[in-house]
């Protein structure tokens, strides 16, 4: 359906400000020489709180080993739509997911699926740094001991920072607390704690937007390195962040129902990032990625 | 100066910012306020003064060697004995029961409605238990005398009628709610995204719980300890009920046994004359009592501190 839409995309490319032409050619062409293989089939995803829909209707398909963006203004429902896919929403007493999001061709939400299952494969990294109150060793090293994996910790824990990008600056220091790293350091060491446990997805929840230029920078090249080897789902506020890092841009929008006072999110617009970016389906991505609007 | 001058010239009428008189309100309000703070201080100060001066009139007649290594404590007998330590253990013993039921309690309580109850559960239950904690001591000492007693008989445990098993545990459940409301307020206050990172990473409900919002919330956990032993060290009306009044050295916990405080109790509401030995013992052993729950409270602020682990 979404990419019907894009046949009667208004001539005009859009633009936006401050994202390289080149950046998005090249995403073009990473795009275009990766396989699709869908790790996630999501249909007809709904959400409500206290049964106040926040999110209606999605469905679309996310791509192993593609980092996909989920871009929108607030109240767009996308935080809410990425913590569908490893159950965060179950430790909201009132939220209720309606529909499906097949993974690997099993329904996430099945009666026999277990949320704990599901959140080992599928990691989880923040909109603002949650290190836990412990040193930086034993951050790295809960996800594996929860797992009961006692076997070469050590190791295990200097590869997940390695791959973190973090080893280097903290090496020497592995029993400081972590609240004594900066905050783009700490965001890397709950991507590090992500990695002990070895996931297939990593979802990002806004990663960068608590941190400085410098770090967002760390972070996003560390999602370059890091879509290799796992599948990466990321919400950001963020356009060029979303232009830069990500081979598929899903952009949300919100429905105001005026009647009964209500706002609900919808996916509007799912495409290759530089489609997204550049010759949009919908006037509402148009305006929203040209900066009219949002 | 100048400049001053400029600016009255440039505003034909110059802003006042005096107060037009004395807010003499406002003092008296702080004044009152302050007073109120005091009266605790000044009690606290009271009390020592007057537990202090009877006991030194005390250990002038009673060496506070023997006080404190003596064995046998029978001040109303003839002849009299001033050794403590059958007081001092059965004040042990009674918060030692009290602890087996308190501390495991009130966490795992506190636990279930911060982690596991929903709020609807929750909101029941909490104010069930602060309930429990509105109950007056009297009620729990007949309660351990003519139920816990009995029921600890039945179970053919050989229990005398007055023993310190049932006075101690029932004080460990009048403590539950201590523990479990202090302990509940330190591990709501554990931010939520620390307990989303736990879930993240496939941690269970029992995990998340015991590896990170205890260890987040263990200052607040040691202090409902600390206050739950004072309260348990402290605790009268229930062993003066059901406890017995016989002090003599002995862990058994199915004899009867006397604490500091029923010892106080019981001889305070006794007939002996103002000014005698026999009374000023009561100071004496007050005192004793007051610098054990003082020496409990410093170290309690110590471990909060020292455990104090800072989240963001």
């Amino acid at each position: 359906m979404v990419m019907s839409d894009m046949e009667s995309a208004p001539a005009a490319p859009a633009r936006i400000a401050g994202v390289d032409e080149k950046i998005l050619a090249e995403r073009a062409r990473e795009a275009a020489s990766t396989r699709r293989d869908v790790l996630f089939d999501v249909s007809r995803l709904t959400v409500s709180y206290a049964d106040v829909p926040a999110l209606k209707g999605v469905s679309l398909e996310i791509y192993k080993n593609f980092v996909t963006a989920f871009i929108g203004p607030s109240g767009c429902g996308k935080s809410t739509f990425i913590r569908c896919f490893n159950r965060m929403n179950d430790l909201i007493p009132s939220a209720n997911v309606d529909g499906t999001i097949l993974y690997h061709g099993i329904d996430l939400y099945g009666p026999e699926v277990d949320s704990v299952e599901v959140r080992k494969r599928i990691g989880m990294v923040f909109q603002k740094p949650n290190p836990f109150p412990k040193s930086i060793y034993d951050n790295v090293a809960f996800g594996p001991r929860v797992l009961g994996w006692k076997k070469d910790l050590d190791a295990r824990v200097e590869r997940a920072l390695r791959h973190a990008a973090l080893w280097d600056e903290v090496k020497n220091r592995l029993k400081a607390s972590a609240y004594s790293l900066s905050g783009g350091q700490q965001q890397r060491l709950c991507i590090a704690r992500c990695l002990a446990v070895e996931p297939d997805v990593l979802l990002m929840d806004e990663p960068a937007s608590a941190l400085d230029p410098i770090s967002t920078t760390a972070i996003e090249d560390l999602m370059h390195e890091l879509k290799r080897e796992y599948t990466i789902v990321i919400v950001t506020h963020n356009m060029q962040q979303a232009a830069r890092v990500a081979d598929m841009t899903a952009f949300f929008s919100v429905e105001v129902d005026e009647e009964q006072d209500r706002r609900t999110g919808v996916l509007v617009e799912y495409d290759a990032t530089p489609t997204i970016f550049t010759n949009p389906g919908d006037k509402r991505t148009e305006d929203y990625v040209t900066g009219r609007f949002g | 100066m100048t400049a001053q001058d400029a600016t009255a010239a440039a505003q034909p009428e110059p802003i006042r910012l005096r107060g037009e008189r004395r807010r003499w309100g406002e003092d008296v309000v702080k004044g009152i306020l302050a007073l109120c703070a005091l009266v605790s201080v000044a009690t606290t100060i009271g009390i020592i003064i007057a537990l202090v001066e009877p006991s030194i009139e005390f250990f002038r007649e009673v060496s506070i060697v023997d006080f404190f290594s003596g064995d046998r404590w029978a001040p109303l007998f003839t002849p009299a004995s001033f050794g403590i330590q059958p007081l001092l253990v059965g004040t042990l013993v009674v918060t030692f029961w009290a602890c087996v039921v308190c501390l495991p309690c009130g966490l795992g309580a506190a636990i279930y409605m911060s982690e596991y109850a929903r709020p609807r559960v929750r909101n029941v239950l909490k104010p069930a238990l602060e309930t429990l904690a509105g109950i007056p001591t009297v009620v729990f000492g007949f309660f351990a005398l003519t139920f816990f007693t009995p029921l600890l008989q039945d179970l053919g445990l050989g229990v005398n009628v007055f023993n310190v098993l049932a006075a101690g545990l029932v004080v460990g459940v009048m403590l539950i709610p201590v523990v479990a409301s202090v302990s509940e307020d330190a591990m709501s206050a554990v931010p939520q995204e620390l307990r989303d990172g736990a879930y993240a990473l496939g941690s269970t409900r029992l995990q998340v719980s015991t590896r990170i919002v205890v260890p987040a919330a263990i200052s607040g956990i040691i202090a409902s300890y600390m206050l739950a032993i004072s309260r348990a060290i402290g605790e009268t009306m229930i062993v003066l009920i059901a406890a017995g009044g016989i002090a003599k050295i002995t862990f058994d916990p199915r004899e009867q046994s006397q604490t500091m405080t029923a010892f106080i109790g019981a001889t305070g509401i006794g007939d002996i004359p103002t000014g005698s030995i026999e009374y000023k013992t009561i100071f004496a052993v007050g005192l004793t009592l007051f610098v054990i729950t003082f020496a409990m409270n410093m170290l309690s602020i110590r471990l909060v501190r020292k455990f104090r682990e800072i989240y963001e």
